[in-house]
């Protein structure tokens, strides 16, 4: 037996196996719900969908979830599609926040709000952009490790919020900032009517078609690609590659910080080192899964947000930890990757014919 | 495109269909979601019959981690205990866990309030800000938050805070801890000069303090020789960061060991090493059946039946409510009797029986001082502000009254005998 790589495979085959896939996967888990607990898998089923949409409430939070992922996941693509390893995506997140929350706390109340936004939103831009560019000047002049490097960016950034936490904690040492300007709403990103969320869903979505059309259609779009595929290519067809490498990362830090200040400013309105809540990696799933397209990503992160929504809501209707929960993404996602595999591959079990004529 | 389209339709109608059969079994929780005005005016017309209320009560709890934190399963199993007592069934109880201290909490509370809570706790310091967000926005519910500061100044009639006065347990347990040091020393293991006892804390904050300086006070008031170090974890939850403060301290020969942080970090070092432990919010007995001591607690069983009581009556809530040794919210679980010195339940008998009788104060001014003199006047930052201005004297009759101007702990004067060996990061 062995494995050999398939042509393209027909639509309708390709969509076939991840719809048996997607079955398989529930078939599994509800095994699983079985064996393991005891419960109704139907019913556990039933609970994911209505912790999803359960209430317009709940429809709404699902939306703003997916929002913050996707706007997060936006930012690594341009990195990734150039085959630049940019996991500091949750560092960026993090100091992007912590310059939004800066600006909130020091000109809170000392200058117009709109212009408080305004400062916001390009000292958060900028925080983001500084923290992907180091590791890609470093990569560009002296072809440092970009995984690590970026990896290593994250521990900074939580650090420093966590510094920043005490510095500016409302309880003396309880090393919570609590949220800021809760009185008097200095910086907070508006609300459009009383959709609370509406605003940040919006800028999104504005940020993914922009998104879209840069890595599709533009110069610098096409520049990544060619870099991705090949950085001899790219270099014999007369593109700089550093100056590609280091354009794309303060894009791809930029687009982070504000996803950071949309998290604070827009969401929690203050910070802490959960903030970012792991997106900056689960981000990175979402845009492979997508094949880096920003409108599959849509789907994919409302996936991946959609499961995390079903499986808190089962932890708490059915008393179960929240591990099991876990456990039943990592069997659908397992299944989900897995069948790419059967997508580009086939498996050969005897040898059909010979090569040599 | 077509296929991750397809992909997801085909998700979403397996999750429909599966929706389809379950929701019959659903319905009742998803009707009160759309005005959620329309039902406040049954808590206030309240009779003799306050069965029936309970009845159709829904309370809802908001934990910052699960049942894997120490901390959170003491509440966890206090919801369940307050639902035993009341006759609540599992479905009026709705356990939320795992909710960061951002707008996640504000969005849980509301979605309580959607599934028909007309009573929400909410158990982590970080929750305060997110829990009066929402009881600004449903004054029709009641919010009760655990460890909180602003219930007395936010002016909130929905709006509560609770705490016990866990100062008095970390005190007999400190007793229970000196004794194991005297028994050590006689036993010649180590000299009384010796006899230094480690801390792992979380952060620098009030609560910390009066919880490690009051175990400290009960130590020394039978091993008189006992001095502390504490180091800080910056984290309330981080199990290899309080693994490795306990080893760091017991590295520097600290004898034994006691804990203000919520995982199993610090009781599981001390087992791995065989040093004594004294711990909190739980026994420890089964991970550690050598070295675990004793462990002091809140109870909070009595606050959420109080509370849920009160709500249901249509009576006020006690803005900021104190739980004591008398009212059942302060204990101390089993001693273990393999790890414990002789005599120690007798001993915290007598101490229990002098505190709860008013002989015996844990900070009574004589027992400490600070920088080689006695206290005899100390501001407290009791109220919550941006600069910490101290604002209330919190000392008279010859002893520091704590709990007593707000529930949460506001002791946090750094006693001689004490060494801090870092503020928050370990």
């Amino acid at each position: 037996m062995h494995i050999v790589k398939r042509d393209q495979m027909e639509w309708y085959k390709s969509w076939l196996i991840r719809a048996a896939a997607i079955v398989a996967a529930l078939i599994v888990c509800a095994l699983v719900t079985v064996i393991l607990t005891h419960k109704d898998p139907i019913k556990v089923y039933a609970t994911m969908f209505s912790g999803a949409f359960g209430t317009p409430r709940r429809i709404w939070n699902l939306l703003q979830n997916i929002a913050m992922l996707l706007c997060i996941s936006l930012a690594v693509t341009p990195a990734f599609k150039m085959k630049f390893w940019n996991i500091g995506a949750e560092g960026q997140v993090l100091v992007g926040g912590l310059a939004t929350a800066a600006c909130m706390i020091l000109f809170g109340g000392k200058i117009p709000n709109a212009l408080l936004i305004l400062v916001l939103v390009i000292a958060s831009i900028l925080a983001g952009a500084i923290w992907a560019v180091i590791p890609a000047l470093f990569k560009a002049k002296w072809n440092t490790n970009e995984t690590l490097f970026t990896l290593m960016m994250n521990y900074v950034g939580i650090q420093l919020v966590s510094y920043f936490s005490m510095y500016w904690e409302a309880q003396k040492g309880s090393g919570q900032i609590g949220i800021i300007n809760q009185s008097t709403r200095d910086g907070w990103l508006p609300t459009i009517g009383k959709y609370e969320y509406l605003l940040n869903i919006i800028i999104v979505a504005v940020v993914t078609i922009l998104m879209y059309i840069y890595l599709k259609y533009s110069k610098h779009g096409y520049e990544i690609s060619v870099v991705g595929e090949s950085q001899n290519t790219a270099r014999y067809i007369g593109v700089n590659v550093k100056k590609v490498i280091i354009r794309t990362m303060i894009l791809s830090g930029a687009v982070c910080g504000i996803a950071g200040f949309l998290l604070v400013s827009g969401t929690n309105h203050t910070i802490n080192t959960t903030t970012a809540d792991g997106r900056g990696f689960t981000a990175i799933m979402v845009s492979w899964l997508a094949k880096f397209n920003p409108l599959f990503m849509v789907l994919t992160s409302f996936l991946l947000v959609f499961l995390q929504k079903g499986a808190n809501e089962i932890a708490t209707v059915f008393g179960l930890n929240k591990s099991f929960s876990d456990i039943l993404t990592g069997i659908i996602l397992f299944f989900i990757i897995g069948c790419e595999f059967f997508i580009n591959y086939k498996l050969v079990f005897r040898h059909s014919h010979k090569e040599v004529k | 495109m077509k296929k991750v389209i397809a992909v997801l339709l085909a998700v979403a109608m397996l999750l429909v269909f599966a929706a389809c059969n379950g929701s019959k079994t659903e319905k009742p929780p998803e009707t009160p979601s759309t005005p959620g005005e329309a039902s406040t005016d049954a808590p206030d017309a309240t009779p003799a019959d306050s069965t029936g209320d309970l009845a159709d009560l829904k309370v809802g709890f908001i934990f910052l981690h699960d049942e894997n934190s120490t901390y959170d399963l003491n509440f966890i199993n206090a919801a369940k205990a307050a639902a035993a007592e009341l006759g609540l069934s599992d479905e009026q109880i709705i356990l939320k866990t795992n909710i960061p201290e951002g707008q996640e909490c504000f969005d849980t509370a509301e979605d309580l309030v959607d599934a028909g809570c007309t009573v929400i706790f909410a158990d982590s310091f970080g929750h305060e800000d997110f829990m009066i967000e929402s009881a600004k926005a449903h004054p029709e519910v009641q919010y009760c938050h655990a460890t909180g500061t602003k219930a007395h100044t936010e002016g909130l009639a929905n709006y509560h805070n609770a705490f016990a006065a866990i100062y008095e347990g970390r005190y007999l347990a400190g007793i229970a801890a000196g004794m194991k040091l005297n028994e050590m020393i006689e036993a010649g293991q180590f000299s009384a000069e010796e006899a230094k006892i480690g801390y792992v804390g979380a952060y620098t904050y009030a609560e910390v303090m009066s919880g490690y300086t009051s175990f400290f006070l009960g130590a020394r008031s039978v091993c008189p020789t006992a001095t502390m170090e504490v180091t800080f974890t910056g984290s309330w939850y981080d199990e290899t960061a309080e693994k490795e403060a306990a080893n760091k301290l017991i590295a520097d020969n600290c004898k034994l060991i006691s804990q203000h942080a919520d995982s199993m970090g610090a009781p599981t070092a001390c087992e791995l090493a065989g040093v004594p432990d004294v711990s909190y919010n739980g026994s420890t007995v089964d991970q550690c059946p050598n070295t675990f001591i004793v462990s002091s607690r809140i109870d909070w069983t009595p606050y959420f039946v109080y509370a849920i009581k009160a709500a249901v009556a249509g009576e006020a809530i006690d803005t900021d409510w104190t739980g004591t040794i008398a009212s059942g919210s302060v204990v101390l679980t089993e001693i273990n009797e393999k790890a414990a010195a002789a005599g120690t339940a007798e001993a915290i008998a007598e101490a229990k029986a002098k505190l709860e009788a008013g002989e015996l104060h844990v900070y009574d001014i004589t027992t400490f001082t600070k920088d080689g003199a006695q206290l005899d006047s100390y501001l407290a930052d009791v109220d919550t502000d941006a600069d910490f201005t101290p604002d209330t004297e919190v000392i008279k009759d010859g002893y520091f009254h704590e709990s007593e101007m707000r529930s949460a702990p506001y002791f946090d004067i750094e006693i001689d005998g004490i060494t801090l060996l870092d503020r928050n990061y370990g």
